[in-house]
């Protein structure tokens, strides 16, 4: 199933949880954070947290900035 | 500040933000740098304590491994300042912000700065006051990028921000402390600390706006835009505690005439 991811379309498969699509991005154990359908998800939550088609979800990370 | 040489003089008491002393009131952001290690050593060369952050999607697909703004800047040594540079109304800031604080651990702290439009990066003050609102009954320590107005600057000081931080210039412009008898009304009226946030070009800028009695001043592009930007971080620095000190010590009154400083008594001639 389709959903957005930052803003581009994302395949993943049905039942997948957010533990499971940031393992995917490679991103586990990395400083980032999750937001779904714009409400930020705490990473205590992800585990069993499932996406459905066409959520919107947010990966971010720190970046330089002033 | 090293007070080894002249131990009658007390150092200074440090820049209190939501009830946290920090040493250095010099506070940076880590943009713009032509890599993470000049990052780091300008950082490091600044004494700075608070490091403002974007927070910015993961490019996916991008090597995971590449090594991260938080390596060099770490949350440990430092106070991370995330920010919602980019955002351009109430919604967007709010939304990074929170994203901001699941980042960095339930960290409070955050710089909210609501533009206007990309030609003058001018806060858009409405859209400001009201992430501000928000984000304090949330439950953040809001540090705001505003207008030099001290009318905006008290609505924001009545709203529970923790500390009100007027632009000097515009963002990245180097133009310098263009009003600073609007600075000296924020200054005079407010009971949280005030922060020049941008147009700093070079040290003597920053030591102005200390000499006016702003208790702190945030730099970015006046650092590493600099041709040698380690140099001008530790400039910078020293510019900051200089003109905290010439504030302290009390400067003499301008006056259109001179005054000798050797007495006239026991010439030779």
């Amino acid at each position: 199933m389709q959903i957005e991811l930052n803003g581009k379309p994302h395949a993943i498969a049905d039942g997948t949880d957010l533990v499971q699509l940031i393992a995917a991005l490679e991103l586990t154990g990395k400083a980032v954070a999750l937001a779904v359908n714009r409400e930020v998800v705490p990473c205590q939550l992800w585990a069993g947290r499932l996406l459905a088609a066409h959520d919107k979800v947010d990966v971010v990370k720190a970046i330089g900035g002033g | 500040m090293n007070m080894n040489d002249t131990p009658a003089l007390s150092a200074d008491a440090g820049l209190t933000i939501a009830g946290k002393t920090y040493r250095s009131r010099l506070l940076v952001g880590s943009g713009k740098y032509k890599d993470l290690d000049e990052t780091r050593l300008a950082t490091e060369a600044s004494g700075a304590d608070i490091i403002t952050v974007a927070i910015r999607r993961v490019n996916i697909g991008q090597d995971p491994n590449a090594p991260s703004l938080l390596d060099v800047v770490p949350p440990s040594r430092y106070t991370i300042l995330p920010n919602t540079a980019g955002c351009y109304n109430a919604a967007d800031a709010v939304y990074t912000l929170q994203l901001a604080r699941e980042l960095l651990g339930g960290h409070k702290l955050v710089k909210l700065e609501v533009l206007g439009d990309e030609k003058t990066l001018f806060p858009n003050m409405p859209e400001t006051l009201k992430a501000a609102e928000t984000l304090v009954k949330d439950g953040f320590d809001v540090m705001v990028y505003c207008s030099d107005d001290p009318i905006q600057a008290r609505m924001l000081e009545d709203l529970g921000v923790v500390a009100v931080m007027p632009l000097a210039s515009l963002i990245g412009s180097g133009m310098g402390i263009l009003n600073p008898w609007n600075l000296s009304l924020i200054i005079e009226q407010s009971r949280i600390p005030v922060l020049v946030d941008a147009g700093v070009g070079t040290a003597s800028d920053a030591a102005i706006a200390m000499e006016l009695g702003c208790d702190g001043v945030l730099m970015n592009t006046a650092i590493a835009g600099a041709r040698d930007p380690i140099r001008m971080a530790r400039a910078m620095k020293l510019a900051v505690e200089a003109g905290r000190e010439a504030f302290l010590a009390g400067r003499i009154a301008r006056r259109f005439a001179a005054s000798p400083s050797s007495p006239m008594a026991g010439r030779v001639g």
